[in-house]
């Protein structure tokens, strides 16, 4: 049966909206298909606002690799603005697909990308605007299947209530394999219904059905087991890794927004994954091991995407892209390529070292020199072992050296606060570091307007990281640290007006943290601020802490926990942690040794230069570290 | 070159079309003339955009470019470059004299769904008859008042299903917008139609024995041209 456009209905509600063109779809890299051509169709959603959510790699690459295939329908929606949600209400429009404009209560399956955990509430909206039951169980086989997928589904439990399923790791393989599965249940008339086709998803350990799963608490309010509830549900829960990046060159054809974005450029990944080790950092824990795409992929895929979206700006992305291995051949070739063109190139983040100056050298040949980003992460060399971020104080002033050496006026230094054994000593080691940056600066380039940028975040302890056990800095704390640092700063005539100094309360961070390491009763807290009216609380200006604050109290009345017991506090060795059940390939004892480590400052090397050391990921996954050089070089491109 | 912004494209703001204008500059390999500064732009003159939510069978701009082009091959690799929605309808290479100086008045038409014939026809008779419509605008420095009626050369009731309104208005600085002649049917008639109307503008150029000319017709004389796919 056709399923009829909303547009009508929608367009007389655009004139009253801001920003109208990023409901409309129309972008080129689209890919309009006809709906009663498919046998299985997906809506992907990206849960913030569509300036934010029309960039994410991860949806476009599986819009891409879904609507490539015959018989399969993929199309995109957003987060509406709460301008648009109230008008929808007031008119009856349900949540649509900005592609046809489709309502995403029609599709078999509602696919969400979940960078972070901040979109948690702008889920629930789509799924009410969607006239979808928030709760999984009260779904029928009229509903989609709610699919949760992206870094922050490496702990879903806080919103286990609200979706039916949970894809760990790359999606690409993972997506088709649903699909096939969702196609075969269909054809055969959808034996067992909704249940019949979660447990054919569940059944081989590849996808999490949270409500196949229970969770038992201790008295005291930990955790006493997670355990499957029927027959057939495997125990533990794997994560996907896809192996060969050059057989996935995705995005080909880049969707090219209309409506500016945050950003305007054509992005190729270099490589997944990243062992550098830095003990914070939860992406580089759960997508180890490292693998690369060719020097001749990447330049295919960097002519082709420009050709066919007009960017004038290319980024190189990764976890760390100065670690390609061929990353200098890269950053050449590329830069002979497109000299004279106006296509700028961009290497997102940076490692400190010298070689970095060099590369960023070569990618502003074609473009502006403006600054340089460094992020040494922690303020004082002891701190900096703690979270295992190897470089040494003169590391960094070497490197930042060379670059005032080689013409760069301005660097940006990232930094965090809170994090674990931190001492008021280690965040005012930044003022110290940055003041030496300016002295070197000053010395080198024999100039006075030499800029330092200090930005700081606040540190917030992720699942399958060695800080999962750690007790997360309060935000009192971390503001009262922060505010010495400001005034540490200001204090030094000499070099205050050159240093400017950005960071964030602490406030957020604290309610980031009750989600990344949340269990399910903290699905009461998110519904509670949802049904209080909390929208887009990745967004400054709509988050409000105190509701937050004043939810979690209601929804864990009679608890024996709270914010507190979910953030601040330390877990020992032996707590049930709430994702457990879900594997990311990293030893669970090896991630203990390495909180050992750190908090004994113990640094550990990169098993891409040193022996493994044994996290576990590659024998438990299957996979292997995928690294070159091929020798490859890049030619010129012939002249159409 | 004279293109259309039709259908869903009318929700774009202007700079959501420059931006998608001059990747399309890029993907049709358009030999474009580049600022020199900082960070060089292809040298596009956009002339007298049309608001957001106003779709247009007339918008003019004009691009430098290095070297002298085939104008039918520029205008249809840029009309398949630009998204649906963006249609190059006219491209010729620029004579002498200002294009600026040719788009003098535009002609609009408001289409008013559900609205009563009788009642826009009314309004309509109501707004010719006032000797001034002075209608509000909110700027950054304050509120301004406008004459809508002063700058109106021709309006008339040209369709009943939906009711339809083709005002012509000359341009002034600043400009009156199709909005500010709803304001001044509201202000003279007490009209309010029962949805916000849709607008189009359908041309602009030179007023002259009540039309208006084809502000691309002296580039013509003499030089190539491209006329294109009209009234699409």
């Amino acid at each position: 049966m056709p399923v009829e456009s909303l547009f009508a209905q929608l367009e007389p509600l655009l004139e009253q909206v801001t920003k109208p063109i990023q409901y409309v779809g129309g972008e080129l890299g689209s890919t309009p298909k006809d709906w009663d051509d498919a046998d299985v169709r997906w809506a992907l959603m990206y849960p913030d606002a569509y300036e934010v959510g029309l960039p994410n790699q991860g949806v476009q690459i599986l819009y891409e690799v879904l609507n490539e295939q015959p018989r399969v329908l993929a199309e995109r929606t957003y987060a509406v603005w709460p301008d648009l949600e109230r008008l929808m209400r007031e008119h009856g429009v349900s949540q649509f697909t900005v592609d046809a404009h489709r309502p995403v209560g029609a599709f078999d399956l509602l696919g969400v990308s979940f960078a972070t955990e901040l979109g948690y509430t702008n889920l629930l909206t789509a799924l009410d605007l969607a006239g979808l039951p928030l709760e999984a169980v009260a779904r029928t086989d009229e509903h989609p299947v709610v699919v949760a997928g992206g870094h922050a589904a490496f702990n879903p439990e806080p919103i286990a209530e609200f979706v039916d399923a949970v894809v760990l790791g790359d999606g690409e393989e993972v997506v088709l394999a649903i699909n096939e599965v969702v196609r075969e249940w269909k054809a055969e008339g959808c034996p067992g219904g909704r249940d019949g086709l979660l447990e054919r998803l569940a059944a081989g350990g590849g996808v999490y059905v949270p409500k196949f799963y229970d969770v038992d608490y201790l008295p005291d309010g930990r955790i006493a087991r997670v355990v499957p509830n029927r027959a057939g549900v495997p125990e533990r829960v794997h994560k996907h890794t896809v192996m060969d990046l050059d057989q996935w060159p995705y995005p080909r054809k880049p969707l090219v927004p209309l409506a500016e974005t945050v950003h305007e450029r054509y992005s190729v990944e270099i490589f997944r994954g990243c062992t550098r080790g830095c003990r914070f950092c939860q992406a580089g824990m759960i997508t180890r091991p490292v693998r690369e795409r060719s020097i001749e992929t990447i330049g295919d895929m960097v002519q082709t995407g420009v050709e066919n979206s007009g960017f004038t700006e290319v980024g190189l992305l990764s976890l760390s892209s100065a670690d390609h291995s061929e990353i200098g051949d890269i950053a050449k070739g590329l830069a002979d390529r497109y000299e004279g063109t106006n296509t700028s190139l961009s290497l997102p983040s940076t490692r400190v070292d010298a070689f970095n100056v060099t590369l960023a050298d070569e990618l502003s040949r074609n473009g502006r020199r403006s600054g340089l980003t460094f992020a040494p992460e922690g303020g004082s060399e002891r701190l900096r072992k703690v979270i295992n971020k190897m470089v040494s104080e003169d590391d960094l002033i070497r490197t930042v050296s060379t670059a005032f050496g080689h013409g760069w006026r301005q660097v940006k230094l990232y930094f965090m606060c809170g994090l674990p054994t931190e001492t008021d000593e280690d965040v005012l080691a930044i003022a110290d570091l940055a003041k030496r940056v300016i002295a070197a600066g000053r010395e080198v380039s024999g100039r006075r307007d030499i800029r330092c940028t200090v930005s700081i975040g606040g540190f917030v302890p992720k699942p399958h990281t060695p800080f999962q056990w750690a007790g997360q800095t309060d935000h009192e704390v971390v503001d009262d640290r922060l505010h010495k640092l400001r005034d540490a700063v200001r204090s030094d005539r000499s070099y205050g007006k050159s240093i400017g100094l950005r960071y964030h309360e602490g406030k957020p961070s604290m309610i980031e943290g009750l989600l990344s390491r949340g269990d399910r009763r903290v699905g009461r807290i998110v519904r509670e601020v949802w049904e209080d009216g909390g929208r887009f609380d990745g967004w400054g200006e709509h988050f409000l802490y105190d509701r937050w604050l004043r939810c979690a109290e209601q929804a864990l009345a009679g608890e024996p926990v709270d914010l507190a017991w979910f953030t601040t506090r330390e877990r020992d060795r032996d707590e049930v942690l709430p994702w457990d059940h879900l594997d990311s390939g990293l030893d669970r004892d090896w991630l203990w040794e390495d909180w050992q480590d750190a908090q004994d400052e113990i640094e550990l090397d990169d098993c891409r230069w040193t022996p493994c050391f044994d996290c576990g990921v590659c024998p438990q996954m299957g996979t292997e570290i995928q690294t070159g050089p091929t020798g490859q070089k890049l030619l010129p491109l012939s002249v159409v | 070159m004279r293109f259309a912004k039709r259908g869903r494209m009318r929700f774009t703001s202007h700079r959501d079309f420059q931006r998608a204008f001059e990747r399309a500059l890029r993907r049709a390999h358009v030999p474009m003339a580049f600022s020199h500064g900082f960070t060089p732009h292809p040298k596009v003159s956009y002339l007298g955009a049309s608001p957001t939510g106003a779709a247009s069978e007339a918008e003019y701009l004009e691009v430098s470019v290095t070297q002298e082009c085939d104008p039918e091959h520029i205008r249809s690799a840029l009309d398949e470059a630009l998204p649906d929605g963006f249609d190059v309808v006219d491209l010729v290479i620029a004579g002498p004299g200002a294009l600026a100086d040719r788009l003098q008045v535009s002609s609009w038409l408001l289409e008013m769904g559900g609205a009563d014939v009788a009642t826009v026809t009314d309004a309509v008779d109501g707004f010719l008859a006032a000797e001034s419509v002075e209608v509000r605008r909110r700027t950054k420095n304050g509120t301004r008042t406008l004459d809508a009626r002063a700058v109106l050369l021709h309006g008339d009731v040209t369709g009943d299903d939906p009711v339809a309104v083709t005002a012509v208005i000359r341009h002034e600085s600043p400009t009156v917008r199709p909005d500010e002649i709803m304001a001044g049917l509201r202000l003279v008639a007490g009209f309010e139609p029962p949805a916000p109307p849709r607008v189009t503008r359908l041309a602009q150029g030179l007023w002259s024995n009540g039309a208006i000319d084809d502000p691309l017709a002296p580039d013509r004389v003499g030089g190539a041209s491209a006329p294109g796919r009209r009234g699409e």
